[in-house]
């Protein structure tokens, strides 16, 4: 009997049925690609020789990684996307005023359950929160899916991650990836589909959801998957006009394993640097830190925003450390505008910058010197992810980062 | 195929194969400048056409930058030998034209700086002390892919 997976992709290659283990070719729903991996699949489009993309109306390119545009090559870089845009006709364009692509797909509509979405960029698994096959390419890939509307995939098993258990306060869905994260070790899932499942998903929204998705990737994950249910259906309903399917995974499937994770005590987690696996529990963990960085698809979310908010208000942060705050998208950032919590970021300190990835990747703002700490809700920790390779990048939840600019250090919240 | 390996660690990630500050450049010399930085800021003028990388578990984690192969064929790496590769990685590797070796033990024969030759017909490295490793022989048509440079300039000549 199938897994989710291997059924979206049978409906996407046309068959009856697919097995793990089976190479298909897949009809593509969705191709996403920004500002940042997008030059390259242009050029690579052109080299193939191709003139007109397959279908204009199912490829998105939101600019998010270097915008506004910081210096005259990343200008250049627009100018190149902005001209593909128009001259295939791209119907959806998200400039540099909307925000991070992750947030972007699932806000705007363009993910539905049962959708194939590829995007040129790792983190594309995060689109399976709401039960579509999503996942990350290069731009060379991207380039054949422009050209062909179909790209050939080898049909993954399945890690099905059945976590169960009330999660503690001040425990979030960041905390559990990370722990999980840990547990499986940075190439853990590699080549496989993550299954979140299990009473503690049941209860997470989608923007929870997203978040476990989302780190898939690191642990070597194929894409992050979770079943639709009634809170699927109502954030997608609100969205998008398109037709959805749900599929569901059949338990007694050859190529499925279930890996049962209990979170009633688990505490609030952080990985420390170099790696993401490298994960302990936030009362083992006690270091100064230089800045906080809340934000990225992660967790910049509105959740996350009003997490961080309720911890902050009232609060300045640390003499010494300095909190820079990215809502994920405008939409985001307008809720936090009405609900009054940007003022609760600024009165406190807090550097409120316009939607985008910001520090998540060292390339644009808020970058790290030699020697300097970072707290960051994003998903990478790598050595020079964040700036110098002599900086360090640890990772933990909202909750985590906002207590821990009000102290220096990093802590957990009361 | 004879040259120089050079030996790295395991979860070898795009991050440290070219740090996400120069992905607004998509030249080949440009991103081989930064190739390994962060980990050896002198990598791209050690290492000589030809050359080998050899790695631990997950080599090439992380993001789908396609940057990071482009900088490793810019430095002129033949072929990366790692214990186990991560999937995104793989894909780029071969649509660039970079094999990509996977040789389970790899790491426990090679030393940094050793000279070794890949046979890639028989599917065996040979180390300078003469000690033998086989590795998981490519596919043919992923052999071709990678003799005419990569996947573009393989479509480009079976049209």
């Amino acid at each position: 009997m199938p897994t989710m997976s291997e059924k979206i992709l049978a409906k996407a290659s046309g068959k009856e049925s697919v097995e793990a283990g089976d190479i298909i070719i897949a009809n593509i729903d969705i191709a996403m690609t920004h500002d940042l991996t997008g030059p390259l699949s242009v050029q690579s489009f052109e080299k193939i020789g191709a003139e007109k993309v397959w279908d204009p109306s199912k490829i998105v390119i939101p600019f998010d990684h270097q915008v506004p545009a910081d210096s005259i090559d990343s200008a250049n870089n627009h100018i190149l996307m902005r001209k593909f845009v128009k001259e295939q006709g791209i119907e959806n364009f998200y400039d540099v005023n909307a925000g991070v692509c992750h947030q972007i797909l699932p806000e705007k509509g363009h993910v539905v359950p049962g959708n194939v979405i590829v995007g040129a960029d790792s983190h594309t698994c995060t689109h399976g929160a709401l039960g579509a096959f999503a996942t990350g390419i290069g731009s060379t890939d991207m380039a054949m899916v422009f050209a062909e509307g179909n790209l050939w995939f080898k049909v993954p098993e399945t890690n099905r991650f059945n976590i169960t258990g009330k999660l503690q306060d001040n425990v979030y869905a960041k905390d559990v990836i990370l722990h999980i994260i840990g547990m499986m070790g940075a190439d853990g899932s590699t080549y496989k589909a993550c299954e979140f499942a299990g009473n503690t998903v049941s209860d997470m929204s989608v923007s929870d959801r997203m978040v476990l998705c989302n780190m898939a990737i690191e642990m070597g994950g194929k894409t992050g998957l979770v079943e639709p249910d009634q809170k699927t259906i109502d954030y997608v309903e609100k969205r998008s006009n398109k037709p959805y399917e749900i599929f569901k995974t059949d338990l007694d499937s050859d190529s499925l394993n279930i890996i049962d994770i209990d979170v009633d005590d688990l505490e609030p987690q952080v990985a420390c640097p170099h790696n993401v696996d490298n994960v302990k529990p936030v009362s083992e963990v006690d270091v100064e830190i230089d800045q906080v960085f809340l934000g990225s698809c992660t967790n910049g979310r509105i959740s996350d925003l009003r997490d961080a908010a309720r911890i902050l208000k009232g609060n300045r942060i640390a003499e010494n450390t300095r909190m820079l705050v990215i809502p994920a998208s405008r939409e985001v950032y307008s809720m936090a505008l009405d609900e009054g919590l940007i003022k609760i970021f600024v009165d406190a300190g807090a550097l409120v910058s316009a939607p985008c990835c910001g520090p998540c990747l060292g390339g644009h703002t808020g970058i790290i010197g030699p020697g300097e700490v970072s707290l960051s809700t994003s998903n990478r920790n790598f050595k020079g992810r964040q700036g110098s390779p002599d900086g360090k990048v640890y990772l933990s939840s909202a909750a985590v980062a906002a207590a821990s600019a009000i102290e220096g250090r990093i802590v957990a919240p009361e | 195929m004879k040259g120089t390996a050079w030996k790295f660690g395991n979860d070898i990630d795009t991050d440290i194969i070219v740090p996400g500050r120069y992905l607004i450049y998509t030249d080949e010399e440009t991103l081989a400048s930064h190739c390994m930085e962060g980990l050896d800021a002198d990598f791209d003028r050690k290492c000589k056409k030809g050359d080998f990388i050899v790695a631990g578990t997950n080599f090439g984690c992380g993001s789908s930058r396609e940057h990071a192969p482009i900088a490793l064929k810019g430095v002129g790496v033949s072929a990366v030998i790692a214990e186990s590769f991560a999937r995104i990685f793989y894909r780029n590797a071969t649509n660039v034209g970079v094999p990509l070796l996977e040789a389970p033990g790899i790491t426990k024969i090679i030393e940094n700086g050793d000279e070794i030759e890949v046979d890639m017909d028989e599917g065996i490295i040979t180390a300078s002390n003469g000690e033998k490793i086989e590795f998981k022989k490519l596919p043919p048509f992923m052999l071709e892919i990678l003799n005419q440079g990569g996947l573009i300039e393989y479509l480009k000549n079976k049209r």
